[in-house]
């Protein structure tokens, strides 16, 4: 084994076993710092695949924005060592029967695929993304960007709409 | 390439997908569903690159839809939690079962 593979190996074990605490520890605030190590896992393993402007995204966007706004929310709606509800067994198990067999069906459709791998090189810049993203040409970016830079004023209007607090209503 | 085969990253990432469904399917807690949520997403995301790199290296097309749904999925989760906050103003609850009105 090269040491490519030993650091692809952890990476991938680490991602999982954070995931699978994530959705399996019964304390939210827990779940949370799980999720935030499997998303730097995540990093590591686009690190690793050798896109480090998608890693360095990863970790802006997601560690430090994402995370950090489950963690004030669960602040804001619950006590953070409490424990949740227990989920019941019956359910516990079913679902994670209808997960196995879902996985098991994948891997088996990925596994009789044939991928045609190719053999150039996988050469990018952040100079080419940055021309292609705003190139209203053929195979250019520019309607998908200015269409998320739409989305995103609208996502953030609607937050404050929605979590604006509403006067008490005048009593008549 | 590296000398690791595509298959094994695609199991590593459909293994983080079912991992997000099995907590979305157990989950009753809203955010706790919402990162369920955000783990499937991010498998997405490992495919889009995996296969950016080792079937069309020519081309940058993945890493722009992954681009987008980093984007996207930080709008999602800002919304979903501006809904969580106003759900739990009114509810004091933000468990699933117990939002079964649509009153407010």
């Amino acid at each position: 084994m090269t040491a490519s593979q030993i650091i692809f190996y952890l990476l991938s074990a680490f991602i999982l076993g954070t995931a699978i605490l994530s959705v399996a520890t019964k304390k939210i605030f827990r779940s949370a710092i799980w999720l935030l190590f499997s998303l730097i896992g995540i990093a590591g393993l686009y690190f690793w695949l050798e896109v480090e402007f998608i890693a360095a995204v990863q970790i802006v966007v997601y560690v430090g924005g994402i995370v950090v706004l489950i963690i004030f929310s669960i602040f804001l709606t619950q006590q953070a060592g409490k424990e949740m509800p227990k989920t019941p067994m019956t359910r516990k198990v079913a679902s994670a029967l209808a997960v196995l067999s879902g996985f098991l069906l994948s891997i088996i459709q990925i596994y009789k695929y044939e991928f045609q791998l190719s053999d150039q090189r996988f050469y990018w810049t952040v100079e080419k993304i940055g021309l292609k993203m705003l190139n209203t040409e053929e195979n250019g970016y520019a309607l998908p960007f200015e269409v998320v830079s739409m989305l995103l004023l609208a996502a953030m209007i609607g937050c404050i709409v929605i979590a604006i607090k509403s006067k008490p209503e005048e009593q008549s | 390439m590296s000398g690791i085969p595509i298959y094994q990253i695609l199991i590593v990432s459909t293994a983080l997908f079912f991992i997000g469904m099995y907590g979305l399917f157990t989950r009753r807690n809203m955010i706790t569903m919402l990162m369920s949520v955000e783990l499937i997403l991010n498998s997405v995301n490992i495919n889009f690159v995996v296969f950016n790199k080792y079937l069309y290296p020519g081309q940058l097309d993945g890493l722009f839809f992954t681009i987008f749904i980093i984007a996207i999925a930080a709008a999602e989760a800002a919304v979903g939690i501006a809904i969580i906050i106003n759900l739990y103003r009114n509810h004091q609850s933000i468990d699933v079962e117990d939002a079964s009105e649509m009153k407010y």
